[in-house]
């Protein structure tokens, strides 16, 4: 069937500004959304550009918004999303060409976090133990992949920058959770800054955003109250 | 073009499981960079998903030589064998050091890290399947993957993202430097360098349908074999029996480590014919051929009968949930099954190189057959060959690959860079780089010669003629099959002339390399007259043990491949028929 795609297109060395243009696409409804991109890009419009890897979600490059909504494109099928389907770059970060945008706040505020086991203590040649009840504590934010759809769908995000954002704060509770992890009072020391956990506003739109199934808004509030607890 | 210059000391081309561990090991000891095409946690690793094995003996007795053994029969006796036995003793140190160094594993209940069964693996060499792949839920490489990126965060090791390395220098044997294209502006990057890894990872991508992610291309196996390097063992692709139907995408064989059962479309468990004792946990080779001879006489599923079943249902919910809740998301995603009671279709799809870039045990690329070293270039990971998987990789053991053997491309890496000294790279390293990519921007575009299409075209004719099984015949075809295409890709055009993420003409230049990757496997198959592990010739079906127990080497030669040999190194294990 003949699918309409509007697709949110912008080229620094020509456009000062983006632009909507519809593409014809003949699809099945199990086709992937990422599937009808690469066919304009490769039988129709080779320079339609888009980041994409692994096309089964669970890469993280391929998050756009997709008839308003932030979705992975790998992840989505034609018969879930209707017709027309009109497609944006993640919003929040600045874009750099069509539905590419830079990443580099993104992972900057990712590494603000402290996103690594902290613990000076020698190991020993065994594996540390941990209890499978300990382990599932923090279970559900290792599933994060980076994608950034949480982050660039966060409205406070969008007009506050400097906030961290809730990948950044997910990455930290997969720490903050972790019973074999020592550094919890250095990170929730920086969550706990103006542009930390608190400037969330229980929007909830990371929760339904994330392509995982992670409940990040839960992590924040999780670390809202650890953060509490600590101080 | 704008050209930059960058000088290290080491550089490591990509930043999947190898490269990262690799990075981790060199950090410290010199000025390193790490280049990728992607960004790290974008890699292919983390869509790896049952396991890394290590004869950790968490849940009952297990030995490394066991394993070493069970690698061996694996790979069809075409393993080397002392490399086999580096891969199962440290594989048990390297699952402690990824745990210190925070890797979430799933857990027993005594606190220990939980181990899981696995196709081929065996306790006491062949007597029942062991309890030996360490996991993650269903998702192992991912973990693996953000541990190690996790790690060099916290290390600071400089990162160059979305960077494709398309050339190196080597002058009078000795390495210069690597050239890289940055996506994001179009820009020439000389890297001056004289230690550099290749950990690109595979070329899934020669085949329609395939679990690889799209940017599996070769790259690294591609730019050496440009330069004269040979490629080893490429006559052996690992297919993958449990790729979802139609769209190849992987269904972990911890599904059947859980207990899942493969059955034919008159719900036969047909597996308990072609291996009665170890039944669906066979090795991947033999489980793919069953599935590929189930479908040919008629006994496959749905209205093409092209498909078998993966069958969960007998589970439990609670299993499903607790060890792959990965995979059966991708089924309700994709499929639109639910797999706590319905089965699966699938189909084999194309998986893992066991070949790759010789190296030996310490990661250092061998640039003929008789083992001469090629100083400062290491490879690691599914780009290399050492070899430990031979002709069938047992799952599990490529992860174990990448930190064992991507950490030893890190040691050499810092050994061959205390004991040399700096080089200069010439400023016009990059003026050939430079003209081709000129070239291909100020070519007219046309439809016959677009990227796209002749890359279907080498796909959709991989699959038909080189896939699971062969024959002289279908192997001809392919031969002047690929002939055809590299002549057409010899005019390829871009539509895009853009300088910002250009990724029609890294597409371009990626075809070259499956075009390289094709010719070097299809050569490779069409001289081995055996049937050996993902080997399977039906006009020689039976392992020729007299005439092929060595490893080939592909030198490139106009569009095809010359050929050279290499004893297999034979340890404990003598070869015997492969029987599970």
């Amino acid at each position: 069937m003949d699918i309409n795609l509007k697709i949110l297109r912008y080229d620094p060395e020509s456009d000062r500004k983006g632009h909507w243009e519809n593409y014809i696409v003949d699809a099945e409804p199990e086709e992937r959304i990422l599937d009808l991109l690469h066919k304009i890009k490769w039988f129709e419009d080779g320079s339609l550009s888009f980041r994409r890897s692994c096309a089964h979600g669970v890469c993280g490059s391929d998050a756009m918004v997709i008839n308003g909504e932030n979705m992975l494109a790998c992840q989505v099928l034609v018969k879930e999303v209707g017709n027309p389907i009109k497609i944006e770059p993640i919003r929040g970060l600045p874009v750099v060409k069509d539905l590419i945008v830079d990443m580099e706040p993104f992972f900057d505020s990712y590494k603000k976090v402290m996103p690594y086991l902290i613990n000076e203590k020698e190991p020993g040649d065994r594996e540390r133990l941990q209890s499978p009840e300990d382990r599932d504590k923090f279970e559900d934010t290792t599933k994060c992949i980076l994608c950034a759809a949480c982050t660039t769908s966060c409205p406070v995000f969008w007009t506050a920058e400097t906030y961290v954002g809730p990948a950044a704060i997910v990455n930290a509770h997969r720490f903050v959770f972790d019973s074999r992890d020592e550094g919890t009072k250095q990170r929730l020391e920086i969550l706990k800054d103006v542009n930390g956990a608190f400037r969330c506003r229980t929007a909830f739109n990371c929760t339904s955003a994330c392509p995982r199934g992670i409940q990040v808004t839960k992590a924040i509030e999780d670390i809202k109250r650890e953060t509490l607890l600590n101080s | 073009m704008k050209i930059v210059k960058h000088s290290f000391d080491g550089v490591i081309v990509g930043a999947g499981g190898a490269g990262l561990r690799a990075a981790i090991e060199a950090a410290p000891h010199m000025k390193l960079a790490v280049i990728t095409k992607l960004y790290p946690t974008r890699s292919h690793t983390g869509a790896a998903q049952g396991g890394m094995s290590a004869a950790l003996a968490n849940v009952e007795e297990d030995n490394w030589n066991w394993h070493a053994f069970d690698t061996v029969k694996g790979s069809d006796y075409l393993a080397d064998q002392p490399a086999v036995d580096i891969l199962c003793k440290e594989a048990i140190d390297a699952v402690i050091e990824l745990e210190h160094w925070g890797l979430p594993f799933s857990r027993l209940d005594n606190g220990k890290i939980a181990q899981r069964r696995f196709g081929g693996h065996t306790v006491k060499e062949g007597e029942s399947p062991a309890f030996r792949a360490c996991y993650a839920a269903d998702r192992t490489g991912h973990m693996i993957l953000q541990t190690l990126y996790q790690k060099c965060v916290s290390m600071g090791v400089t990162f160059f993202d979305e960077f494709q390395v398309l050339d190196i220098k080597i002058e009078d044997g000795i390495c210069q430097g690597v050239i890289a294209y940055e996506l994001a502006t179009g820009d020439i990057h000389i890297f001056e360098t004289r230690a550099v890894t290749f950990a690109t990872g595979g070329f899934g991508k020669i085949f329609k349908v395939s679990s690889n992610a799209h940017s599996l291309t070769g790259d690294g196996p591609g730019i050496l074999y440009q330069k004269g390097i040979p490629l080893e063992d490429m006559e052996f692709y690992q297919f993958h029996p449990t790729g979802i139907y139609r769209l190849g995408i992987l269904l972990s064989e911890a599904a059947r480590g859980e207990g899942g059962i493969l059955r034919n479309k008159d719900g036969e468990r047909f597996m308990e014919r072609y291996a009665p004792s170890i039944k669906d946990l066979a090795p991947r080779d033999m489980v793919s051929r069953a599935i590929a001879t189930e479908i040919s006489e008629g006994n496959g599923a749905g209205p093409d009968s092209d498909y078998v079943y993966l069958d969960l249902t007998h589970l439990g919910a609670e299993t499903i949930k607790k060890k792959l809740p990965d995979i059966t998301d991708f089924v309700r995603t994709y499929v639109k099954i639910e797999p706590i009671e319905e089965p699966i279709p699938v189909q084999p799809t194309a998986h893992y190189a066991m070949g790759g870039i010789p190296t030996d045990v310490y990661s250092r690329v061998l640039s003929d057959e008789k083992g001469t070293v090629l100083p400062g270039v290491y490879a690691a990971g599914e780009a290399a060959c050492v070899s430990v998987h031979g002709a069938n990789r047992l799952g599990t053991n490529s992860l174990l690959d990448i930190v064992v053997f991507g950490k030893r491309a890190g040691q050499s890496m810092v050994d061959y860079v205390t004991q040399t000294k700096p080089n200069s790279i010439s400023d016009s390293a990059s003026d050939d780089l430079s003209k081709k990519i000129q070239n291909l921007i100020d070519k007219e575009h046309t439809d016959e010669f677009s990227v796209a299409n002749i890359r279907k075209d080498l796909q959709e004719s991989m699959e038909e003629n080189a896939k699971i099984f062969r024959t002289k015949e279908t192997l001809e075809k392919q031969t002047e099959i690929l002939e055809e295409l590299r002549d057409r890709y010899e005019n390829v055009t871009i539509f895009d002339k853009s300088k910002v993420h250009n990724s029609e003409l890294v597409e371009a230049i990626e075809l070259d390399y499956l075009l390289d990757m094709s010719e070097a496997t299809v050569a490779s198959a069409l001289a081995r007259n055996e049937s050996r592990g993902a080997h399977s010739r039906q006009d020689f079906p039976d392992r020729d043990d007299t005439n092929f127990m060595k490893h080939s080497f592909a030198f490139k030669k106009d569009n095809t491949a010359n050929l050279k040999y290499k004893d297999v190194e034979l340890g404990k294990y003598e070869p015997m028929e492969r029987k599970y």
